[in-house]
């Protein structure tokens, strides 16, 4: 089957990954972390299926999780999607399994998609966005969450300071519809260096740090694999990404394969027919065909179109070939957010509780909770607002459950406290507990009296009676 | 041929270019000939200021104006509802001959006769079928007619409203007829009986076919010229009225864009605070379309992904311009074309001309087509529906495709070249030119010229809100051309200094109307003004064979916020929230219409000719001549 509009779509579910550390292990691939009880892949997965996006190829990192992603999907998509997982080796970052996966692609255009996305905006829209301007790539940045406002209020934002600054540093044009330059995160050096001849075809930059890449890209399939074929390249976002930015006016991507590709890329390379007007010549190639639509496109920038003529100036317009890098900026009110930090864990939870309920799918009661109907709970048991609870779970007597996730299968005690925490499945907690701000794994078992505060516990793990843990990870030794 | 043509008087265009009759126009008018087919019909498409203009305005809010404007018909004046009551089939094909002579003349011909070709050349079957029955009676009868029929609106013309019209079908348009030759030999019996008609009617029956035979008598005794081509011609436009396209929609009928909505594609909400005499264009929130559309982007399976790419590109803006436009969309038929397999037991002239119908109607909702996107699409169905049933699926696409290449390259680029050749003839060292807004076609003329030369200066006038002069200008600029830049408040304080004005066209209309970017008419009226000729450049495959005599019935509008706001002037905010606003109305025109008084010489692959020649063009090389 022929994929719509010419599109392939790569979902990178990623491994285990360490920054989630105490939450993910072999047993639970990243992939598979439940969001308000849902796998997290679910997520993206749901968004692609919404825009009628049905044929998916999903990259793992390594082995287990590959078998593990793949007989959930199995069941969870067998008659809705057709998905394909392909898994690759542990950590050859996001550009090894395009690597992986590039034998697949053959669409003019490709689609990749992070898997831990949280969002609500339409692929279709970048998707456009990016056939619109013939772009080679074309990134979706999402303003960043401040981190700040909602986090203080609870109490759930202490691991701040580990957090690595996140921070791009993104120069757009004035019409903020292309990329003209990009650092991220962890390569943000105190100078930005900023290339003098893209500022020239532009005229003006705007410089800002409070965008975040939400891992989407549309990429052209040639300019995509051309740059797969460069050495040391690692990750999307920090290597090919900025690449394409920065070689937009002097792409040597484009210049090989503009031939090959029926899709013109842009007018640059295109020549001028008035000037070899001599009135009886040959029928014009379908390039020049081509560029004689083109040429009159007016870039909102107008860049692309002086780059053009400056080329003309110099009488080397072969010897220069443009890409464009375009940008696609969600707007204010889609939901967009990447679930790449325990931190990040705890806050899209929340968010999926409050104000993105709407992705869940959920509909949520007149308490503004979800509770499943096989939920047992015991006497003046009250679960409140912005809460799920899943189905079979069991609740002792004068429990109390407030803005948290409560996974399926939990015995709770009696007179526990659950404040802003997620408990995943299987979870023994037993009488006279206090969880709060916390994020518990599968089949922990906590005794009696137990006080959890900030704390991640990791799968498995038994708390003994009485203890009490504030703001760490407990992990199984 | 001297550039400068006499400078004759101005007439008011309306009253001269009356006598182009559409094929639309042409069926309209003859069913005023039929007093009352409905009472509204009569009184909306009988009543002669209706009758001047082309069926495409909207229904007539005051019907009485026919009452009111006796001065509407001059003595000298040529009114097309007559001039076909009044004529003996016999004449017309010498008319249209008679035409043909002129043709071969491109100098001499005068207004009159252009008028007459025009009616014998727009006539239908249908109208000729229905005028058969005045064309047996003599003058004074059809005098009678005339009165009658006015005296039919005058009766029914004071409701306000205009029922649609209805379509009817052969068979009752000839019961209804029937009925009316009844109900006329009754009144006339009745009129002798004494029923003496009011006196103030009485002058204009007696006086109109005094001017009709004067103007027969010339027709008649042109040079008589072998009748079986102009029949011929007769014939194939009778074969284009059936396929003609319906009336144009008219976006202040609410159930009919209620009916449009259900339809689209893309979801428009309509913009408020329209411009009442406007009403009829579409107009929409602007803002809106392009995200829901990108959203939606992989919902559309029925859209071939390179008509989407050029819808989305045309609805943004990236492309625009005539040509371009055309170009683009013609690559993306041509790779439909290419991906296109006939589905079972459907065969491919059918087929595929329904699915290029569903991608046009899709263009459409993106941005309203222009002309020359038009002419390319009645070519391209015209192409679909003449393949040879016996082709296989692969020779037909190949052979469509190439017909593709063919039109672009022979209609669009050959053409332009041609034109630059012909352009180029009329500078000379030292002029001085003038162009407005971004013609590609002038531009390839400034930059032969400059390549060949010869020694002349631009001027580029400009005007907000889209400032394509400016991409214009640096073009030429870098060239090494010297430039002038201004915007379009100025030109008539930089005319006097210019001596060739050079513009663009999106489309000539048969009646030489020339059919621009909105201001275009200004600088050709300011260079009217201060005698300096006007060069239009147009490819012929933009010609078409509509007749209109303002921008108002047929426009496009852009994006009030455009003009509402200034770029780059933060302390220009006077207007901001001005949609909440009940009082104010914004107008962004895109089009306006130069008359063909303003129009030096037309510069076409064709050669230089007047813009009373346009029909001719039409006839002979247009759209429906292409290598058949």
């Amino acid at each position: 089957m022929d994929p719509p509009m010419d599109f392939q779509v790569v979902v990178l579910a990623g491994g285990t990954s360490d920054k989630l550390s105490p939450l993910v292990s072999k047993e639970l691939p990243k992939a598979l972390l439940p969001v308000a009880n849902k796998p997290l892949l679910s997520y993206p997965l749901e968004l692609l299926e919404a825009s009628n996006l049905k044929n998916i190829i999903v990259v793992v990192e390594g082995d287990e999780a590959a078998t593990q992603v793949e007989s959930w999907l199995s069941v969870a998509y067998m008659d809705r999607l057709n998905v394909e997982v392909v898994k690759t080796p542990g950590d050859v970052g996001t550009v090894g399994a395009i690597r992986a996966v590039a034998p697949f692609l053959i669409s003019t255009d490709i689609l990749i998609v992070s898997g831990d996305l949280v969002s609500d905006i339409s692929p279709g829209a970048i998707a456009a966005t990016h056939r619109r301007h013939g772009a080679a790539v074309t990134a979706l940045f999402c303003p960043a969450p401040v981190s700040g406002g909602a986090d203080s209020s609870t109490s759930g934002g202490k691991d701040k300071a580990k957090k690595p600054s996140r921070c791009n540093i993104v120069g757009l044009d004035p019409t903020r519809q292309f990329l003209l330059h990009v650092v991220s995160g962890a390569k943000v050096e105190k100078d930005i260096h900023i290339q003098k001849r893209i500022v020239r075809a532009v005229g003006q930059m705007e410089i800002r740090s409070d965008f975040m890449d939400a891992h989407v890209y549309a990429f052209k399939r040639t300019v995509l694999l051309d740059v797969l074929e460069k050495e040391n390249l690692y990750s999307i976002k920090q290597d090919v990404l900025p690449y394409l930015v920065r070689t937009q006016l002097r792409s040597e991507i484009s210049a090989k394969k503009e031939n090959s590709a029926d899709e013109s890329s842009n007018g640059a390379t295109k020549e001028l027919p008035s000037e070899d007007i001599n009135i009886n010549s040959a029928v014009p190639s379908n390039q020049n065909l081509r560029w004689l639509s083109q040429h009159r496109e007016i870039a909102p920038s107008s860049y692309q179109d002086i780059h053009i003529s400056d080329c003309d100036k110099n009488k080397s317009r072969l010897a220069k070939k443009t890409h464009k890098c375009c940008i696609y900026l969600s707007g204010k009110t889609q939901y967009c957010a990447r679930l790449n930090s325990v931190q990040a864990f705890g806050d899209i939870n929340r968010d999926m509780l409050g104000e993105a309920s709407r992705i869940t799918g959920y509909t949520f009661s007149a308490q503004n909770n979800v509770v499943h109907p096989t939920v047992v709970q015991g006497a003046k048991t009250t679960a409140g607002g912005q809460c799920i609870i899943a189905e079979g779970t069991i609740l002792g007597d004068k429990c109390s459950v407030k803005r948290s996730v409560i996974g399926r299968h939990c015995r709770i005690g009696s007179n526990v406290k659950i404040v802003n925490s997620i408990v995943m499945n299987h979870i023994t907690i037993e009488d006279n507990c206090t969880i709060q701000g916390s994020v518990i794994s599968s089949n922990v078992q906590i005794q009696e009296r137990a006080s959890l505060k900030d704390c991640q516990v990791s799968a498995g793990y038994v708390i003994t009676a009485g203890s009490e843990y504030k703001s760490e990870p407990l992990t199984k030794r | 041929m001297d550039l400068r043509r006499p400078n004759r008087p101005v007439i008011g265009p309306k009253v001269r270019q009356v006598g182009f009759v559409t094929p639309d126009s042409a069926a309209a008018t003859s069913s005023s000939s039929i007093p009352a087919v409905s009472a509204a019909a009569a009184t909306s498409a009988g009543s002669p200021p209706s009758s001047l203009s082309p069926v495409m305005i909207p229904p007539p809010r005051h019907p009485s104006t026919e009452m009111s404007n006796p001065h509407f018909h001059p003595v000298g004046s040529y009114n097309p509802s007559e001039q076909i009551l009044g004529s003996p089939p016999a004449l017309s094909p010498s008319r249209s001959s008679r035409f043909d002579a002129d043709g071969s003349d491109f100098g001499g011909d005068d207004d009159e006769s252009v008028a007459l070709s025009g009616v014998g050349g727009g006539m239908t079957p249908k109208s000729s079928l229905l005028m058969r029955q005045p064309v047996t009676k003599t003058a004074p009868l059809v005098s009678e007619t005339r009165k009658r029929d006015s005296n039919v609106s005058k009766g029914k013309g004071e409701g306000p409203s205009a029922a649609p019209k209805e379509k009817l079908t052969k068979a009752e348009r000839r019961a209804t007829q029937e009925a009316q030759r009844a109900a006329k030999a009754a009144a006339k019996e009745a009129a002798a009986a004494g029923g003496a008609p009011s006196v103030s009617k009485q002058p204009k029956p007696a006086t109109k076919p005094a001017t009709q035979q004067k103007k027969d008598v010339p027709s008649g005794s042109g040079p008589l010229q072998p009748l079986a081509p102009s029949g011929s011609i007769e014939k194939k436009q009778g074969k284009k009225e059936v396929a003609a396209p319906h009336p144009r929609m008219q976006f202040d009928d609410m159930t009919k864009v209620g009916k449009l909505k259900k339809r689209a594609v893309v979801n428009q909400s309509e913009a408020r605070n329209r411009v009442e005499l406007f009403r009829h264009l579409p107009q929409y929130e602007h803002g809106t379309q392009l995200p829901d559309l990108e959203s939606k982007f992989f919902q559309l399976d029925l859209i071939h992904p390179s008509v989407y790419q050029v819808g989305l590109q045309f609805l943004s803006d990236k492309i625009s311009g005539g040509n371009a436009r055309c170009i683009a969309m013609l690559l993306a038929f041509k790779e439909v074309i290419q991906d296109y397999t006939t589905p079972p037991e459907k065969t491919l002239t059918r087929d595929l001309g329904a699915k290029v119908g569903s991608c046009v109607s899709f263009l459409i909702e993106c941005r309203p087509l222009s002309v020359s996107m038009g002419n390319a699409i009645r070519f391209l169905k015209n192409r679909i529906s003449s393949l040879p049933h016996n082709l296989s699926d692969k020779e037909a696409k190949s052979r469509l495709q190439s017909d593709i290449d063919r039109f672009i390259n022979e209609k669009i680029i050959i053409a332009s070249k041609a034109i630059v050749e012909h352009g180029v003839s009329k500078i000379r060292d030292g002029d001085v030119l003038l162009t407005y807004g971004s013609p590609s076609v002038v531009e390839s003329i400034f930059a032969y010229a400059h390549g060949i030369k010869k020694n002349f200066r631009v001027v580029v006038v400009d005007s907000r809100p889209k400032h394509e002069g400016q991409g214009l200008l640096r073009r030429l600029v870098e060239r090494g051309i010297h430039c002038t830049y201004t915007h379009l408040n100025a030109v008539s304080y930089v005319m006097h200094e210019v001596t060739r004005v050079f513009l663009g066209a999106s489309s000539v209309l048969s009646n030489g109307t020339v059919y621009s970017r909105v201001g275009t008419a200004c600088v050709a009226m300011v260079a009217h003004a201060f005698r300096v000729p006007v060069l239009v450049c147009c490819e012929a495959y933009k010609f078409h064979e509509r007749v209109q005599l303002d921008s108002i019935c047929s426009n496009e509008l852009g994006d009030p916020d455009a003009i509402s706001k200034v770029s780059g002037w933060k302390d220009l905010n006077y207007l901001d929230g001005w949609a909440q606003n009940e009082n104010i109305q914004l107008l962004n025109l895109k089009y306006d219409a130069t008359p063909s008084d303003y129009v030096s010489v037309l510069v076409t692959e064709q050669g230089m000719l007047p813009p009373t020649s346009v029909p001719v063009i039409i006839r002979e090389y247009g759209i429906e001549r292409l290598w058949t």
